[in-house]
């Protein structure tokens, strides 16, 4: 078999019963990564020396568990003690992390190998992964066009073939938004479901960390691992964690309801995301289930909300890229403040820049409560439309983006067209709900296009479930990108 | 103040802000170490860090929960409210020894609400209460500590940071300004210095910045019956009561002589941040702050708010010791005890521990308080050690008192008793005594061989013949050779009765 066409759960299993050697996988990945990523550049590093050693282990024994020898990618802002983590800033171009996430680590202990760190917009800020001080990632299926991002190099790492799966941070569609873009699997969980501890805080209270996959039961395999409570972040809950893969194979929810709001049928949507939309409406009819319509009437809200919130956030959670502890420092300052803005104008890209400006304004007292506490109101607002809608339905349906995959430059030079691009991502993250984007065939020049699914709060189960219904039904997820082999 | 200015109306206004450290063994929001657990402080720079402290990227905070109890119990103790509902907030401004450059702090909702405590207005013994408001008290992070010099005094030309100080967690107690003396400023220092230690939740060392003070002070001054408020001044980072009084006593002389001067009342744009000079007894001026500070407080996303158990708070109450207030009284009242002797055995938490649990074993307060504080101290000085850590048990000293007061052993007995004891404590009081020969001889019979013989000494015979005349005094000279005999044994009271019964007769 050749493991770089697989999905990640037949991987496993081919190196379960022997059938290919978790080396010989590694070495697939390493050479495929080899060949191809110079094209696309998902990866800033890639741990050939240990993925092997950690593959000849799996092979000896020595490591085992449900993803024993799977090769996985992660974006460069989860912190692992081996490599550098520099969340394609130069503010961290040379920072060694002395921990590694615990979802990281967890994805070791069940036996994953940890391939490389992945390309993304800086500091987990943009749409494109054109934000990066490491140069652009390509999108595979053209590589003129963008990935998506923030977590580009992480969609395109699947995309490409370079690895079954990968990790990437959702803060307003950062997962979401570039599987679509990429067409692979991409999702985003509960707020809460995933411990963030060593994940670089771009806004703490919408990140959280996610899987890029081939299948929606990969999605499950990788959310098993990497799921459940962690006594170093006080956010993640601490409840027992349903087995996802188990739910997903146990097969289709009965008396299905999915809803649909008409704040994401926009006449502006390419029309082949409104045709992939219809079709999957069509294969939810035809497996029986309710087609409901629900309301979600303070939806045009949220990029707004999601623009204070999430820069006030990163005001602060960036004011520690200072110089004087760790990071860039700038040569020969005239003085501390010096030292600061100096370190700080050299270190940070524009776009990180912008925000930080953007957040410490809205932060200010005399504009707090016109801008931050408004946008907390709001925000609440948004979580009780789909607290209402999740009493009428199981799941609701949408597009994931507004079109497929922009060509690189595009979007560039205005700042407000590339915030757009989260329009139907933000309020997964703003309301804390688990979201899940599945490809959903390509347009007429070839470039893929997907679906959303939103879930109710710690229903990321059911959600697979549902979306598995979706996948069984089209088998979009099988279009592969041609790179040239 | 009236004297040197006749026709002014002077009053001096103080409210204080009061940092305590608290001693919990690990930081406010991580697992390393706390740099105010007494086992840490004496940690070398930079020795007590985590990811966490550095403020790494992708570290997140986590609440200590003794930390919140020792508010908690600090906040019951000032009569505080607790809140049921409490978050944490983030206080931005960027400096080098606050590594995220925000501190995690409280700001709308503070753990311990409004309360209030009575204080004796000075050190008089029967100094008359005031009541002082407490606006409220609020958990937080300290930060680390910027030094300009090398460690041992260097010059360098750089500043360097030691952030061991860094995430210990800080409780800032804001009073209303109800002070209207230097005095009174002190006195509530020392009282809530007490509190903290003997309610356990703070080594309170002033050299080492556990409790540290912000007075704001200014004076209203009425003249020609219009009043004038002077500008606020905020001194800062003070860490000893004459420091509080001098900056006070300073302040409220120069406000009065600035206004005179130039006029200038207070408004929003006129308060300023003073230092004391600990050499020249002055303060000098930091900045004067022209606007609010910007601190851009918000909700910390990293943290859940706490929602406060009720009944942890009652369960907490009910643990309270008796404060050291209530206590002096109690010592004074109920036990007469003196001022000197209560303040030795307030002075340490654990002497009072010791004297209580000497007290419980039944021995007579005066009894106990001669002991502890006699023979203790002086083998505390001797030793170096403190007292409450000689080794000496409750059970020894209520032995030690008892054998005194059944005349088995002399003062001097007393005293190398209680060494031994420290020396073993492991074996009872009874026990050493008996194996050290330090039970008194009382019995007549062994005592009369002593006196006889001595008094049969040719060498005696002028003290004999003083006592007869009724120089009781001269019983002292043949004592010694008694003791000498006895080896030290002889009760010397029986000994006296014996000498003038026998010389009477």
């Amino acid at each position: 078999m050749n493991p770089c066409s697989t999905t990640l759960t037949q991987l496993r299993d081919a190196i379960a019963k022997g059938e290919i050697s978790a080396v010989q996988t590694a070495q697939a990945y390493l050479d495929r990564i080899a060949l191809h990523d110079p094209t696309i550049h998902a990866f800033h590093e890639t741990y050939n020396e240990r993925t092997l050693e950690r593959a000849q282990q799996v092979d000896d024994g020595k490591i085992t568990g449900p993803l024993a020898g799977v090769p996985i990618a992660i974006k460069d802002n989860l912190c692992t003690t081996f490599g550098r983590t520099t969340c394609s800033s130069k503010i961290l171009d040379n920072f060694q992390a002395p921990y590694t996430a615990t979802a990281v680590a967890k994805l070791e202990a069940a036996g994953a190998i940890v391939l490389g760190k992945t390309n993304m917009d800086e500091f987990a800020m943009g749409s494109s992964t054109e934000n990066s001080a490491r140069g652009m990632t390509a999108n595979p299926w053209d590589t003129t066009r963008v990935p998506g991002g923030s977590s580009g190099g992480s969609a395109a790492a699947v995309a490409a073939d370079f690895a079954p799966g990968a990790l990437g941070s959702d803060t307003g569609g950062s997962i979401r938004q570039p599987a679509a873009l990429c067409g692979v699997v991409g999702m985003k969980p509960t707020y809460g479901r995933i411990s963030r501890y060593g994940l670089v805080a771009f806004a703490s209270s919408l990140d959280q960390i996610g899987p890029f996959c081939r299948s929606v039961e990969d999605a499950a395999l990788l959310l098993d691992a990497i799921t459940g409570h962690d006594p170093l972040d006080s956010t993640s809950l601490n409840e027992p964690v349903p087995e996802h893969y188990k739910t997903v194979r146990q097969g289709t929810p009965k008396n299905l309801r999915i809803g649909l709001a008409k704040q994401y049928m926009s006449d502006a949507n390419d029309p082949a995301l409104t045709k992939a939309v219809e079709q999957a409406i069509e294969v939810y009819k035809q497996a029986g289930a309710e087609i409901v319509e629900v309301d979600l009437p303070h939806t045009e809200y949220g990029i707004a909300v999601y623009y204070v919130v999430a820069t006030a956030e990163a005001s602060s959670n960036l004011a520690r890229y200072d110089g004087i502890h760790y990071g860039h420092r700038t040569e020969n300052p005239d003085d501390l403040v010096d030292l600061y803005a100096a370190s700080r104008a050299e270190g940070f890209g524009e776009e990180v820049k912008r925000r930080i400006m953007l957040g410490t304004y809205v932060l200010c007292s005399g504009y707090y409560d016109a801008y931050y506490l408004r946008a907390l109101k709001v925000r609440r607002l948004i979580k009780n439309d789909f607290e209402q809608a999740f009493e009428q339905c199981d799941a609701i349906l949408c597009p994931t983006t507004t079109g497929p995959a922009f060509k690189a430059g595009d979007k560039t030079d205005d700042p407000l067209a590339m915030y757009l691009n989260d329009v139907y991502t933000v309020n997964a993250n703003l309301s804390g709900i688990p979201g899940i984007s599945l490809p959903a065939g390509l347009t007429d020049e070839g470039l893929p296009v997907a679906v959303q699914l939103f879930g109710s709060w710690f229903d990321e189960a059911r959600l697979l479930q549902i979306a598995q219904v979706y996948e069984t039904a089209t088998s979009h997820q099988h279009h592969r990108p041609t790179m040239g082999n | 103040m009236t004297a040197a200015y006749p026709n002014l109306k002077t009053r001096l206004m103080v409210g204080m802000e009061i940092h305590v450290e608290l001693s919990t063994r690990t930081k406010m929001f991580t697992s390393a170490p706390n740099v105010a657990h007494p086992d840490y402080h004496d940690a070398s720079p930079n020795t007590l860090l985590n990811p966490v402290v550095i403020g790494m990227p992708g570290t997140l905070p986590v609440i200590n929960e003794e930390a919140v109890r020792m508010s908690i119990q600090i906040g019951l103790a000032l009569g505080c409210k607790i809140a049921s509902f409490t978050k944490w907030d983030r206080k931005s401004y960027y400096y080098p020894d606050l590594p995220k450059n925000y501190q995690i702090s409280q700001y709308d909702l503070p753990l311990c609400g409004p309360g209030e405590i009575e204080i004796p207005v000075s050190d008089e013994p029967d100094a008359p209460m005031k009541k002082i408001r407490i606006l409220r008290a609020h958990l937080e992070e300290d930060a680390g500590k910027l030094m300009h010099e090398a460690p041992g005094g260097g010059k360098i030309d750089h500043s360097i940071v030691d952030l061991n100080r860094a995430g210990t967690p800080l409780l800032e107690i804001v009073t209303e300004p109800d002070f209207d003396t230097p005095q009174q400023a002190v006195m509530f220092g020392q009282v809530l210095r007490d509190i903290c230690r003997h309610v356990g939740v703070s080594e309170g060392i002033m050299q080492k910045g556990h409790i540290r003070f912000e007075p704001n002070i200014n004076v209203i001054i009425e003249k020609e019956g219009v009043e004038y408020r002077t500008p606020i001044a905020e001194i800062k980072n003070l860490n000893s009561f004459r420091a509080v009084h001098g900056s006070i006593a300073y302040e409220y002389e120069r406000q009065i002589e600035a206004w005179l001067k130039t006029g200038q009342v207070m408004d929003a744009r006129t308060k300023s941040t003073r230092g004391w000079d600990d050499n020249k007894n002055v303060t000098t001026l930091q900045r004067v702050k022209e606007d609010e500070d910007e601190y851009r407080y918000f909700p910390d996303p990293d943290l859940v708010p706490l929602n406060v158990d009720p009944a942890l708070v009652e369960a907490l109450r009910h643990q309270q010791p008796e404060l050291p207030l209530a206590r002096r009284v109690r010592y004074r009242d109920e036990l007469g005890l003196n001022t000197r002797q209560i303040d030795a055995l307030i002075a340490e938490p654990g002497i009072t521990q010791m004297f209580e649990a000497v007290l419980a074993e039944g021995t007579a307060p005066q009894r106990a308080v001669s002991i502890l504080l006699n023979y203790g101290s002086k083998r505390a000085n001797e030793t170096g050690c403190p007292l409450q850590q000689l080794g000496i048990t409750a059970k020894h000293i209520h032995e030690i008192a008892a054998l005194s007061d059944a005349d088995k052993i002399g003062s001097s007995a007393a005293a190398d008793l209680f060494n031994l004891c420290c020396d073993h404590p492991d074996q009872t009081a009874a026990d050493l005594a008996n194996k050290h020969k330090l039970l008194q001889v009382s019995d007549d019979g062994a005592l009369e061989g002593f006196v006889d013989q001595v008094l049969a000494n040719p060498k005696s015979a002028k003290a004999i013949e003083d006592i007869r005349n009724g120089k009781d005094k001269a019983i002292g000279a043949l004592m010694g050779q008694i003791m000498q005999l006895s080896k030290g044994q002889a009760n010397p009271k029986r000994v006296t009765e014996l000498i003038k019964q026998k010389l009477q007769n």
